[in-house]
């Protein structure tokens, strides 16, 4: 699922669009009626859920404590100091919370969703330009969270962790890179003499075994 | 909206998932990815390991006073959020880069024209708006090229481009583009590198527009 090459000159006529993520609506109540090879909601999305529609401050505080120490973690690894690495960290959880209501667990991962806050804020800071964002998608009724969706969606994520527990620690180290490290391809470049095309196809290889090893997982 | 049949290359969308491309792509891909549910998706697919890497990842013991200032913070009024209107030509992420009011467009000859949105040492963005049937001059690049249709369609050596389709091209497809009858074509596009013109007066040209 991960990657293909880039093929400019193919520009990809593509595959229907899928419905998957778009399915219809169940409520979050059928949850506990899904056969038994469903597993529950995380905890970390029925915090968010609780965030999101109650604006429920101690389930704020139960993501606080999971998420700030380990974006603190990544913060710092990029050279930040100690007092840089919480105020980052402070942006971002507010953020989660003023942005509680843009959240769908259908479409992604509690952790995913914080992650791309925490991209866009390091991003924000130590590059001159920013990363221009998608527009907003509204959740239209949130009373009405497909349940199954979302559960499909945290299996799907547990096949994902397990894959990455199978890569070698260097591709992992690799992967952690491309996605905490604070800079674009040409600015790796420019601090370690590699050419882009080895960047890139260190990052593909430690992609593509990824790839692989999702594949394995998934029969 | 008719649908779109040329979708954001998996390895580049990975790139933006991660951070790693400069503003001027981003913003074409953050275009595109606003008018497309699939490329929006796979996006999503594509932050996933960002999310478990972020869960696994060592923690750094964060002080009481942080956690308290980010808690006394809750009850702040909100940011006014913006309405977006579906239906308009500029999606939100262009919202920064142009004045729908006041677009300041300037003349490249032959009816077409160009507004530059955003530009720095390694690469540019840029809307393009060709008159219907017109042509843009035959080019081809030194780096990779993104163009993505915002109304119209244009049709190339590769195939047809309408509304919400992306055309990616590198320094080996040279190409020209000419805008379908109809609506006049308006297309946003990013260059990472000074695109390099075939015919002389064009190429004389090329400092002047910095295509």
């Amino acid at each position: 699922m991960l990657v293909q090459d880039y093929n400019p000159a193919s520009a990809q006529p593509c595959p229907p669009t899928q419905s998957g993520s778009m399915a219809a609506a169940r409520p979050l109540a059928e949850a506990s009626n899904l056969p038994d090879t469903q597993t529950e909601i995380s905890v970390q999305t029925q915090w968010m859920l609780a965030v999101r529609d109650a604006r429920d401050r101690d389930a704020f505080a139960q993501l606080f404590d999971y998420f700030a120490p380990r974006l603190k973690g990544v913060i710092m690894r990029n050279g930040s100091t100690d007092s840089q690495a919480e105020d980052i960290v402070q942006d971002v959880m507010l953020t989660v919370w003023r942005k509680a209501h843009l959240f769908d667990p259908a479409r992604a991962q509690v952790s995913a969703w914080v992650y791309q806050i925490a991209r866009n804020r390091q991003i924000d800071l130590h590059r001159a330009a920013k990363r221009p964002l998608p527009e907003d998608l509204p959740v239209l009724d949130q009373a009405q969270d497909d349940a199954s969706a979302t559960i499909a969606l945290e299996q799907e994520t547990e096949k994902l962790r397990k894959a990455l527990t199978k890569l070698k620690p260097q591709q992992r180290e690799m992967l952690e890179q491309a996605y905490f490290h604070d800079r674009s391809h040409s600015e790796i470049k420019s601090q370690t003499g590699l050419p882009l095309g080895t960047i890139k196809s260190r990052i593909r290889l430690a992609l593509d075994r990824l790839r692989h090893e999702l594949k394995e997982v998934n029969t | 909206m008719t649908p779109i049949h040329h979708h954001i290359p998996e390895a580049l969308l990975a790139d933006y998932a991660r951070g790693a491309l400069d503003e001027a792509f981003s913003l074409v891909l953050a275009t595109h990815i606003s008018l497309c549910d699939q490329c929006r998706a796979t996006l999503g697919a594509l932050e996933a390991p960002g999310g478990v890497l972020l869960e696994e990842a060592a923690a750094a013991p964060v002080s009481d006073a942080a956690k308290a200032a980010v808690l006394a913070q809750l009850d702040d009024a909100l940011p006014q959020q913006p309405v977006y209107r579906k239906d308009r030509l500029y999606p939100a992420p262009l919202d920064e880069f142009v004045n729908d009011d006041n677009p300041r467009w300037s003349k490249m000859g032959g009816g077409v024209k160009q507004m530059i949105l955003t530009q720095n040492a390694s690469s540019s963005a840029r809307l393009l708006y060709i008159p219907a049937g017109q042509a843009v001059p035959d080019h081809g690049h030194n780096g990779m090229e993104l163009t993505l249709v915002l109304q119209g369609a244009f049709v190339d050596e590769t195939g047809t481009y309408a509304k919400g389709d992306l055309e990616i091209a590198d320094s080996d497809l040279e190409h020209t583009p000419v805008a379908a009858p109809g609506a006049p074509c308006i297309c946003l596009a990013a260059t990472d590198a000074a695109l390099r013109f075939n015919s002389l007066i064009p190429r004389l040209l090329q400092p002047i527009f910095r295509i």
